[in-house]
């Protein structure tokens, strides 16, 4: 418990003096930073050294040391037989990793990016998500699908959607999304870990960013709770939801918002599927105001589910309309410009909270 | 896209290695002559299930010219962009086709506009062997509106509609159903035209190829399947992607036949003996041997997984536009400096609609909201903050 807290209070001192090296040099805090992409890479490391039935298949995971560089120096280290290069069938090799989990092996399988796995989606669902139920507890599905979600730069209309909603609407799926180097560690050893199918939603763009992380985080026994959101920011005057790269966009608006005398509380979702929707209402509670913010489209997304979550159960301590910040209602344009607008933008987050606050101008004319 | 071009037949000397079909008493200008000449493929086709076609190849002057224009301006045109994508004019992906123009180019010298062609992603020069123009795929890939899509579409979504080009797929393998769904429907319209569905072999062993080519093969449909084999899907080498890499076989009760496609006369006998066979007995597939100098796409070196000498080596061996040049050379059917003076054309082309795609405007911002549908019912759309920014759907 202390041990949380202490974490908690040296989490957010980073924040206000990042980038700094921390001055708060106690105990195991150490300032080490590593990139996503360190994080998602000794994860699957760690996971793969301490128990021999995880294995990864995916299009260029071994030779190419992986098309995103996630699952480099894997196929050197585990050899051809558990790290597996497929080729570009997704339907076929998801529903080979699905009859490998069948059977009890772990496999890891990378889809080069989610839109790719629509390819593949009824094995997801109907071979993977369903058959823990179907067979009443018989064949559980250890697997992990993961792979870039979500919107990347100029990459256009295949190969920008956010598959959050979707996986997120199934049961018997988890759907899990990091944000920074902790969670992208900490998460997938948990979800490789699970004995159930895991959806695992990581983002292109974050694969580089560097995030300062603690000696228990690198340690290899890490393991972040499925289920459970984090506040990465705490507030008292709006709520402010989101995952994955939302969650930087969130903080950033948090600090805006904060010179304007509006103190956000942001909570990192972390876990799509189950949803903490406790910790949502509970902050809903606090701050009687909430913004949703997720990147795919608006109709049946993630800020949906949480906007109904908090009507339902918290209805009485809204003061103010739910908020939801999503991409444009439009498949994702190519220039530059337009992209720009199908896609949130930290404005938009500020400008949703200062309205949940009544601190906005009226409403723009229709465009 | 013929040169016009003309030239006086006193200066040339004395053309003792004219072969003998073209022999004519007086000089016609090199760019318009039709005198027919037959020129053998690099090497015979090799076929699955069906007789291959003669490898002695008809062309004539005029058409060897117009196949080393449109190669060197397709050559140019991807070099082009692969410097604009490293100044950051061109985002997103971009991949390029340099190497392979000889089956863009013998493809369309076989069939006529009635016919449709669709294809994946590496798809600029296969839009232009279409009739799109540089500065539609300049300013598409630089996302303004002169674009061929506007600047929607990017790189792997080029369309021309009114010339039967159905794109341009960003997901590997879809768009041979799709090609298979073109043939049908020309069928059902008895428009006596054909479809051409090009994938490559990284997408040869997707497993809807084989579902839509068993329809393809039960209903009769003018469906050519043509396997751009350029030995590697991303970083894969064919033979670690695929049990049977003989991809012209793959169709097992579907004929096939093995091209060179770096010959665009092989290319083209290919296509025409394609054409008439799926007009009367239904799909085929090609496989065209080709070869991607670029790697898979400006993220990719391409030599991670292939060796320089390889990549040399083919230049030297195979590449498409100097077989071409030496043909036309071989048949003194121009001088080394015309041909030179093509290639200067060309560049200054490529360089011209560069300079106005660049002047051409991004796209206004209301176009965030059009095409969505064809007929929007007057529904609302919405911007990433839904109270700030709406829109009726037309």
């Amino acid at each position: 418990m202390l041990a949380i807290a202490r974490q908690r209070i040296l989490g957010q001192s980073f924040q206000k003096i990042r980038p700094a090296v921390s001055v708060l040099r106690s105990y195991s805090s150490a300032a080490k930073q590593i990139t996503v992409r360190e994080a998602l890479n000794s994860a699957l490391d760690e996971e793969m050294s301490a128990d021999p039935k995880v294995f990864l298949m995916g299009e260029e995971v071994g030779e190419y040391q992986g098309a995103y560089k996630i699952t480099k120096g894997l196929l050197e280290k585990y050899g051809p037989e558990r790290v597996l290069d497929t080729p570009i069938t997704e339907a076929g090799f998801t529903g080979i990793g699905v009859g490998a989990a069948y059977y009890g092996l772990k496999p890891v399988v990378e889809f080069m990016t989610f839109n790719f796995s629509m390819q593949a989606i009824d094995h997801i669902i109907n071979s993977a998500a369903k058959s823990n139920y179907m067979s009443a507890g018989q064949i559980s599905v250890p697997i992990v699908f993961r792979g870039p979600n979500g919107a990347a730069a100029g990459v256009g209309a295949q190969h920008s959607q956010c598959y959050a909603s979707w996986y997120a609407s199934c049961p018997g799926l988890k759907v899990l999304s990091p944000y920074n180097s902790e969670d992208a560690r900490g998460l997938l050893k948990a979800a490789i870990r699970d004995p159930d199918p895991v959806v695992f939603l990581e983002n292109e763009l974050l694969y580089g960013e560097s995030f300062p992380v603690s000696d228990e985080v690198l340690d290899s026994s890490f393991c972040i709770p499925i289920g459970k959101a984090k506040i990465e920011r705490e507030g008292k005057d709006v709520t402010i939801t989101a995952f994955s790269k939302m969650v930087g966009y969130a903080l950033k608006a948090a600090e805006i918002l904060e010179k304007d005398g509006i103190h956000a509380e942001v909570i990192n979702l972390r876990s799509i599927r189950p949803l903490d929707r406790s910790t949502i209402n509970a902050s809903v509670r606090k701050t009687n105001r909430l913004v949703t913010v997720e990147e795919g489209f608006p109709q049946h997304g993630v800020g949906a589910e949480i906007c109904a979550s908090v009507v339902e159960e918290s209805f009485a301590y809204l003061d103010a309309p739910v908020e939801r910040i999503a991409g444009a209602d439009v498949p994702m344009p190519y220039a530059a410009n337009l992209e720009r607008m199908a896609v949130p933008q930290i404005e938009d987050i500020v400008r949703a909270a200062r309205r949940a606050c009544y601190r906005s101008v009226p409403l723009a004319a229709a465009a | 896209m013929a040169l016009s071009y003309l030239r006086s037949s006193s200066s040339r000397s004395a053309n003792l290695l004219r072969p003998l079909s073209s022999a004519a008493s007086l000089r016609r200008p090199i760019s318009t002559d039709t005198t027919p000449i037959t020129i053998e493929t690099s090497v015979p086709f090799t076929s699955h299930q069906c007789e291959a076609p003669s490898r002695s190849v008809e062309t004539n002057p005029s058409e060897l010219l117009t196949f080393f224009r449109d190669m060197a301006l397709m050559r140019r045109m991807e070099i082009a962009a692969d410097s604009l994508y490293k100044a950051k004019l061109i985002r997103g992906f971009c991949h390029l086709y340099d190497g392979q123009e000889a089956v863009a180019v013998g493809m369309e010298a076989a069939i006529t506009k009635k016919d449709c062609i669709i294809t994946a992603y590496r798809d600029h020069c296969t839009f232009v062997g279409r009739g799109g123009t540089l500065l539609e795929v300049f300013a598409e890939l630089m996302g303004r509106q002169a674009g061929c899509s506007k600047g929607k579409g990017g790189s792997m979504h080029f369309y021309k509609k009114d010339s039967n080009f159905y794109g341009g797929h960003g997901i590997v393998g879809a768009q041979v159903p799709l090609g298979c769904g073109l043939a049908f429907a020309q069928k059902y319209s008895k428009d006596e035209s054909v479809t051409f569905a090009l994938y490559g072999d990284g997408a040869a062993n997707q497993g809807q190829l084989f579902e839509a080519l068993n329809i393809s093969a039960l209903w009769d449909l003018p469906a050519i399947l043509v396997c751009e084999n350029n030995h590697y899907g991303m970083g894969t080498a064919e033979w670690r992607a695929a049990k049977s890499p003989a991809y012209y076989k793959r169709g097992d009760y579907v004929p096939g036949l093995k091209v060179d496609g770096m010959d665009a006369l092989a290319v083209k006998q290919a296509c025409k003996f394609a054409k008439e066979h799926a007009l009367k007995n239904g799909p085929i597939i090609l496989e065209m041997d080709t070869y991607r100098y670029h790697g898979h796409s400006m993220s990719d070196p391409g030599s991670t997984y292939r060796t320089r000498d390889e990549i040399s080596g083919i230049r030297q061996e195979r590449d498409p536009i100097e077989r071409v040049r030496k043909l036309v050379l071989s048949h003194d059917l121009a001088t080394e400096k015309e041909l030179k003076d093509i290639e200067k054309e060309v560049r200054k082309e490529v360089d011209d609609a560069i300079a106005q795609a660049k002047e051409s405007p991004m796209p206004e911002p209301s176009e965030l909201f059009s095409n969505v549908y064809a007929k929007g019912l007057g529904a609302e759309s919405f911007g990433a903050d839904r109270k700030e920014v709406r829109a009726t759907l037309a």
